[in-house]
């Protein structure tokens, strides 16, 4: 048996033993392991769950296990993932922490800042959310305002940032700042700032979705201690970029499968709606877009899974996240289309009588999966940066 | 197993890249449609291709070829498809020999294999008879006549049909048009008393032929496989060939992604190179994504295969239906971004434009994929 077998077998019973049986059920939005000072769980499961598998490091698993992470090798954390897998575990914790700030400080943080915030993320002690935007500056990110002066023994922030996702209810809050305003890219910062600091206030913002997940964030005179710089001054913006490489490639993964998959699969819906002629679905032209679609995902699933081969084998595909991001998304929200089409009426509900809590869910991810397109850099963004980046096509 | 190429096969790729770039560049086809040739394949390049294994890429040692398999194959197929190069690869080295050894005796593998790897015999399938892929409408029959069998009918779109030695007619002994079981294959000589074999000129400048037989007769011995029941073998070496189409089609969509890409840098308009047009760009960058997921489609069916994996036909199907429209969205965009320049002859656009649309009929087209993988999906 190789070590890798055997960590496998104890992998296997420590989930076994640990993860709670309402764990391995499918997960209500509500029940979201978002963590944070003011955690809420109306499902008490979800903090047994959370705090065993921090107690191993294993909501981040490849993290070093000196700041709290598990330490696994890649190889390890597969195993792990299929373990989880199998039992059709819940995510332990679903944090901006983990996906973005994490890595990005595992890279440019001081040792004190990674032994300080990286043990917090992994215990889901702490929840973060992410200042980038602002009125002024969408994608074009680096035209950013927020001013942020020195003032000798504290940094004095003010600005406004937008559509900052969950500032409401986070505790803290990773922030790009302008400390130099004579230029653009070399003038930025990246600063942590703590939601309680006086002058910092969030108002939610509602969507289309009817949800208000994301805020408009006021930074009003707010003191910031000088530690809380991550880098260099005025070395912002190469922080800012690897971290959103981070948020894109997980907002490409996101979602994929879900939706149509609760609803028991579209072919499923589209046979009951339009009758079937045999096996087959009886209306062509919604089968054929069924299985159109059906090949998009597939063919771009095995694409993440080359990227990922490549990758192993030292290949790289390049400006991948980019391509990911561009392509998931879009597969997404055609997705949600062709959803609406085969469901029909069962999908046009908003609330009350003659629609199922799944039909009325469908309707507000279709709505929700618009953004997928803006967020974390519009589509038109990720195909400007393939452009440059891969294909050299230079700017006029 | 894995989407990326393992060393061997990536030296093979390597091999194959270089002999078709410096020995078969589309000047070659250029040549021979040029000159009107008689056979429409240059029996030098395909003596080095022999030369070179290729011809019995999918054919075991034993019978003299060099075993690569089906992924081996796919890559060279890619390589060869990159440069548009003419030769029987696909009617002999895929088709003829993947059928050979899939349904034929012990004796025929012994007597045919080693021609084909050899290169001394070149067939040619002779499978369609209607204007669509459809490999149940058969409607050509094999009647019982002494020990042997009488084959009368026509047949389409015979890839290589006027070069081959041996024909590989799909027939009816029994049931009806349309239906899969009542099919069977013989191996026809393609000289024997009421062949017609007429060399159609097809836009892509490559060879196809109409096939007719009246009243051939052939022995027993000819039969490819099990009388009436030939669909299962013909049906999984027709997947063989939909995947090396795909990976045909990927070499033609990459080579005119690059060039394409190329121009945009060199061209220029309004005092600017027209890749700096955003216009351009997204659609590039677009093509790019389209290329990447062809490449990862393409490995899956040819790794699918190399495993004998149960889902062969349903990721062949896939690679099929997406490299169809891809080459079809690239090689458009490839004349479109040439400008005035790519409606000409002199540019190569036009022909990978051609080559695409035969490529894509060519055992199905993306509609018949999709609704194959629909039916396979079990709707
Ligand atoms: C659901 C959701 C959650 C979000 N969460 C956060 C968050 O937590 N934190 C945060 O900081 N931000 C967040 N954002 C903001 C997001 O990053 C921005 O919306 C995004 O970067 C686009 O900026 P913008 O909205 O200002 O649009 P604009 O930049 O004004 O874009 C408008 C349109 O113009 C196009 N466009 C702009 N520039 C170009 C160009 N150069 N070439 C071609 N087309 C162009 C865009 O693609 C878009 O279609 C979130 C957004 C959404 C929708
Ligand atoms: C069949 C045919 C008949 C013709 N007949 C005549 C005729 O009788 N008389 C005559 O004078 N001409 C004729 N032309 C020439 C025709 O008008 C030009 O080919 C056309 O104007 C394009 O110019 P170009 O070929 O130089 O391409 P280019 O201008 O080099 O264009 C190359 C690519 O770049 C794109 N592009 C260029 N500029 C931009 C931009 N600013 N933004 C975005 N994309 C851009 C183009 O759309 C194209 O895809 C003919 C062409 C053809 C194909």
């Amino acid at each position: 048996m190789t070590a890798l077998d055997t960590f496998r077998e104890e992998t296997r019973s420590w989930l076994e033993a640990n993860c709670p049986e309402s764990m391995r059920t499918p997960m209500p939005e509500r029940e979201m392991p978002w963590g944070g000072r003011n955690a809420k769980f109306p499902n008490p499961d979800t903090k047994v769950w959370l705090d065993n598998m921090a107690s191993r490091g294993w909501t981040a698993p490849e993290w070093p296990a000196e700041y709290g992470g598990g330490g696994l090798s890649k190889e390890q954390n597969k195993v792990l993932q299929e373990e989880l897998a199998r039992l059709r575990a819940r995510p332990a914790l679903s944090s901006f922490g983990l996906w973005m700030l994490g890595p990005a400080l595992l890279e440019f943080a001081s040792e004190e800042q990674k032994k300080k915030y990286l043990p917090e993320i992994v215990k889901g002690e702490i929840r973060w959310c992410q200042g980038y935007s602002e009125p002024g500056a969408g994608s074009d990110l680096a035209g950013l305002q927020t001013k942020c002066e020195d003032k000798g023994d504290h940094y004095l922030v003010n600005g406004q940032k937008v559509w900052t996702s969950y500032a409401d209810k986070c505790d803290m809050i990773f922030c790009l700042v302008r400390t130099d305003t004579t230029v653009k890219h070399d003038g930025i910062s990246f600063l942590l700032i703590d939601m309680d600091t006086g002058g910092v206030e969030a108002r939610p913002i509602k969507l289309i979705s009817g949800a208000s997940p994301f805020c408009e964030t006021f930074l009003t005179d707010v003191k910031v201690p000088k530690e809380n710089l991550v880098g260099e001054l005025n070395k912002g913006w190469t922080i800012a970029k690897r971290l959103l490489e981070h948020e894109r490639s997980m907002i490409s993964g996101m979602g994929m499968g879900a939706g149509a998959a609760s609803m028991g699969g579209m072919e499923a819906i589209a046979k009951e709606n339009f009758g079937t002629d045999g096996e087959k679905i009886a209306d062509t032209s919604i089968r054929q877009s069924i299985a159109d679609h059906k090949m998009d995902q597939q063919a771009f699933g095995l694409t993440l899974r080359r990227a990922s081969e490549e990758a192993k084998a030292g290949q790289g595909m390049g400006a991948a996240a980019s391509m990911f991001k561009y392509y998931g998304t879009e597969v997404n929200k055609r997705r949600f289309e062709l959803l609406l089409d085969v469901m029909g009426t069962q999908a046009l509900g908003w609330e009350g009588e003659g629609f199922d809590s799944k039909e009325l869910a469908v309707t507000r991810s279709w709505l929700r999966s618009k953004g997928n397109s803006i967020e974390g850099g519009t589509s038109e963004v990720q195909l400007n940066v393939i452009a440059k980046r891969v294909l050299g096509l230079p700017d006029a | 197993m894995a989407l990326v190429l393992t060393e061997e096969q990536t030296m093979l790729r390597d091999m194959a890249k270089d002999f078709f770039t410096e020995q078969v560049p589309v000047t070659n086809l250029r040549k021979l449609r040029d000159d009107a040739d008689d056979l429409g394949y240059d029996k030098d390049v395909w003596a080095q291709i022999v030369e070179l294994g290729f011809a019995g890429i999918l054919i075991p040692e034993e019978h003299g070829g060099t075993g690569f398999g089906p992924m081996g194959l796919g890559i060279v197929m890619t390589e060869a498809g990159r440069t548009l190069a003419a030769s029987p690869l696909y009617s002999t080295a895929v088709l003829g020999a993947g059928l050979i050894l899939a349904a034929g005796s012990e004796a025929q593998k012994s007597e045919l294999l080693p021609k084909i790897a050899a290169g001394d015999m070149l067939t040619a399938l002779a499978l369609e008879e209607t204007n669509h892929h459809n490999p149940a409408n058969v409607a050509m029959t094999a009647e019982k006549s002494g020990d042997g069998y009488k084959l009368s009918g026509e047949k389409k779109f015979v890839i290589d049909g006027h070069i081959a030695d041996t024909l590989i007619v799909v027939a009816r002994t029994g049931g009806a048009v349309g239906e899969t079981q009542g099919l069977s294959m013989f191996l026809v000589d393609a000289n024997a008393k009421g062949v017609t074999v007429t060399r159609t000129h097809m836009v892509d400048s490559r060879n196809a032929a109409l096939v007719a037989l009246d009243g051939v007769e052939v022995s027993a011995d000819a039969a490819l496989g099990n009388i009436g029941a030939a669909y299962t073998e013909l049906e999984n070496v027709l997947d063989l060939g939909r995947a090396c189409l795909a990976a045909e089609m990927l070499g033609g969509a990459e080579a005119v992604f690059d060039t394409t890409l190329e121009y945009l840098k060199e061209r220029k308009q309004f005092g600017v190179i027209i890749g700096t047009f955003q216009a351009l760009k997204h659609r590039a960058a677009e093509m790019f994504c389209e290329v990447e997921i062809c490449r990862s489609v393409v490995l899956e069916a040819l790794s699918a295969l190399e495993e004998r994996r149960n889902d062969v036909p349903r990721v062949t199907s896939l690679a099929k239906a997406r490299l169809s429209e891809a080459a079809r969205l690239i090689t458009n965009e490839g004349v479109q971004m040439h400008g005035g320049i790519g409606m000409t002859d002199d540019v190569d656009m036009g022909l990978y434009l051609k080559r695409a649309r035969v490529q894509a009929q060519m055992l199905g087209d993306s509609n018949f994929h999709r609704a194959r993988y629909a039916e396979l999906g079990g709707y």
